[in-house]
């Protein structure tokens, strides 16, 4: 088994799983982009009540 | 050069300077679970009606103070701990900057201190969310902000522990599941965190006069990033110790390790954009908003979590069939070790958690349905099953675990230990139960006079209503019952308990497999009958549930 994992390429999901910076990017870029900055600019797009 | 001990029972090398902060987060939350406990049924003695023990202002205290301490510090401290095991004693890595971890320990020991203090000088009663603009103490933001400080730098630690363990070659190949899982709690708490410190930060600079508007609903957008995810932290890090304590107990290898990795992926990707259900009433969001963020996206990772519901149990059934427990349907069920704290309340947390949290959770985010239970007593109900019965009982039941592992003590009141896990598990149980029925019935949450006293408008709930907050009152009593016998368990076996030899056991053979835990594999099998028909029968209830309130959100308002 070991021998042979050498030149044999790990699968593209397997390397995503096992990078944990880039799963902490992922895991702070989506919510921050769909539910904050979303909300945000929903919120600053309010009129102002006169 | 770090210094190890080897672990007697498990035989992992354990890095002594870890263990000890493992040991004082989880002492630390223990004890601030006992005092925010008291708090606990406090609020639970003045909601009762009969009792109804309380003041107005002086419930408005105890309940900010009960949330703080126990949705935040006991839930944070005891994380912290589980953080550090995964990545030190499952990794058999040492922690990375221990100093740091003292400096992260004691700002969030400070900052608890400090907010708990503005909350009992009385004038800082703004409940756990504190929306502006209702203004707390300065204090009060200041130390829930360097709380946040320290809990961050505990989450850098544990990355930075993960590269320590790689770059010295402690583990071979992918994270171990269970250590995956506090990956995923880790990411979703620096999100959480600094979501919090993004509004309490200026939160803060308002109290103390510097700046001079914070918009409302601006404030409850951000807060909720940190208010909502905080408790999908505890989802992840309780789910994570459903796997451990099945793969210790049982030596249970998941059904398949990839699917339970990709359903912890989806976590991390939808699992805290559900914050947008605690903003579904408000007019100055869009419905795509709500919709997507709630729904379409957020399903993603209810399917996770149901993923992971079935893998679990699923995962104890095929590890009992392999020893023999093959009659029928639930024989690997009913001659699992019930008496034994450890498993009984992981596997309450787990049936609990799905029936009651999971189904309530996802009918509640249902923008239409919302609409019946906002900001009725339902919403505690509901979370009380997802954070009391299903995080707090499952790290209860880890204690259980680490007290004779970690802290090399036998149990103190064994007695009690066994019967801890269904007092807390059926009181906390039926207490959300019977909130729940009573907000559905239109019972305000954070109401201390349901009987409008002194309104000039006279109002009366229905009688059911009543009676179904007096049951929640004692089945709540039950519940502060049985986390007392907890907390007694716990200390009572710090202090008193018999010391077991630090001694690795005599013959630990040589070359022995890793425990499960801390490995890789699959059970090999999916054949667990059982499992799929308790699987059917929670679907069942979840869609005849679902149904049930589109029916009576129809009924609510008649169409003529
Ligand atoms: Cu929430």
């Amino acid at each position: 088994m070991s021998s042979s994992s050498q030149g044999e390429r790990i699968p593209v999901m397997q390397r995503i799983l096992d990078n944990p910076f880039l799963l902490l990017f992922i895991g702070v870029t989506v919510p921050t982009v769909s539910y904050t900055i979303w909300g945000i600019m929903e919120v600053a797009q309010l009129p102002v009540a006169k | 050069m770090a210094d190890f001990r080897t672990c007697p029972v498990t035989g992992l090398k354990v890095h002594l300077e870890g263990e000890k902060l493992i040991k004082w987060n989880a002492v630390t939350a223990i004890v601030f679970l006992l005092i925010g406990g008291l708090f606990g049924l406090l609020v639970v003695l003045t909601r009762w009606p009969e009792v109804h023990l309380l003041p107005a202002d002086l419930f408005y205290m105890a309940l900010t103070a009960h949330g703080a301490l126990i949705l935040v510090v006991w839930i944070v401290f005891f994380e912290v701990a589980v953080l550090y095991f995964c990545c030190t004693v499952l990794l058999q890595s040492r922690l990375a900057t221990p100093k740091w971890g003292w400096v992260g320990y004691w700002l969030m020991l400070i900052g608890t201190l400090i907010t708990t203090v503005a909350v009992l000088q009385g004038n800082s009663s703004v409940m756990f969310t504190s929306y502006v603009p209702m203004q707390a103490a300065p204090h009060f933001y200041l130390g829930l902000i360097l709380f946040a400080v320290g809990a961050l730098i505990a989450c850098f630690i544990f990355m930075g522990t993960l590269v320590i363990a790689k770059d010295e070659k402690t583990y071979e190949g992918s994270l171990p599941l269970v250590v995956f899982g506090a990956l995923v709690a880790c990411i979703i708490a620096i999100y959480t965190i600094a979501s919090g410190a993004i509004i309490l930060i200026p939160t803060f600079l308002w109290s103390v006069g510097y700046i001079s508007h914070i918009d409302p609903l601006m404030y409850k957008v951000i807060w909720w990033g940190f208010g909502h995810s905080s408790q999908q932290i505890n989802v992840s890090a309780h789910i994570a110790v459903w796997y451990a304590i099945a793969a210790i107990l049982f030596g249970a290898k998941p059904l398949s390790e990839k699917v339970s990795r990709m359903a912890f992926l989806l976590y991390i990707f939808f699992l805290q954009i559900a914050s947008a259900h605690h903003l579904l009433v408000e007019p100055g969001l869009s419905s795509e908003y709500k919709i997507f963020n709630t729904s379409y996206a957020m399903y993603l990772a209810v399917l996770g979590s149901m993923i992971h519901g079935l893998t679990v149990p699923g995962c104890i059934e095929a590890a009992q069939r392999q020893k023999g427990f093959n009659k029928g349907l639930f024989e690997w069920l009913r001659k699992a070790p019930w008496g034994n704290p450890v498993f009984s309340g992981m596997f309450l947390s787990l049936i609990l958690f799905g029936f009651l949290g999971g189904i309530s959770g996802v009918t509640m985010g249902v923008e239409q349905i919302n609409i019946i239970i906002h900001n009725t007593i339902y919403v505690p109900g509901h979370f009380h099953a997802t954070v009391a019965t299903g995080t707090t009982l499952a790290f209860m039941a880890l204690t259980y675990f680490l007290i004779p592992t970690l802290f090399r003590r036998s149990l103190a009141f064994p007695t009690m230990a066994k019967w801890q896990p269904y007092v807390f598990g059926i009181g906390m149980g039926m207490a959300a139960l019977f909130m729940m029925g009573a907000g559905t019935l239109g019972v305000s949450r954070r109401h201390w006079d349901i009987a409008f006293t002194d309104a000039a408008l006279k109002f009366n709930h229905p009688q059911a209503a009543w009676l179904m907050m007096g049951l929640a009152g004692i089945f709540g009593v039950m519940a502060v019952i049985g986390g007392a016998m907890f907390c007694l368990v716990a200390v009572g076996s710090l202090l008193w308990g018999e010391k077991l030899s630090m001694e690795p056991a005599p013959a630990p053979a040589a070359g022995a497999a890793k425990p499960a835990v801390a490995s890789h594999g699959d059970a090999g099998t999916f054949t667990v009958p059982g499992t799929f028909t308790l699987a059917m029968v929670f679907l069942i209830a979840f869609v005849l549930y679902y149904f049930v309130n589109w029916k009576y959100l129809a009924s609510t308002w008649g169409l003529s």
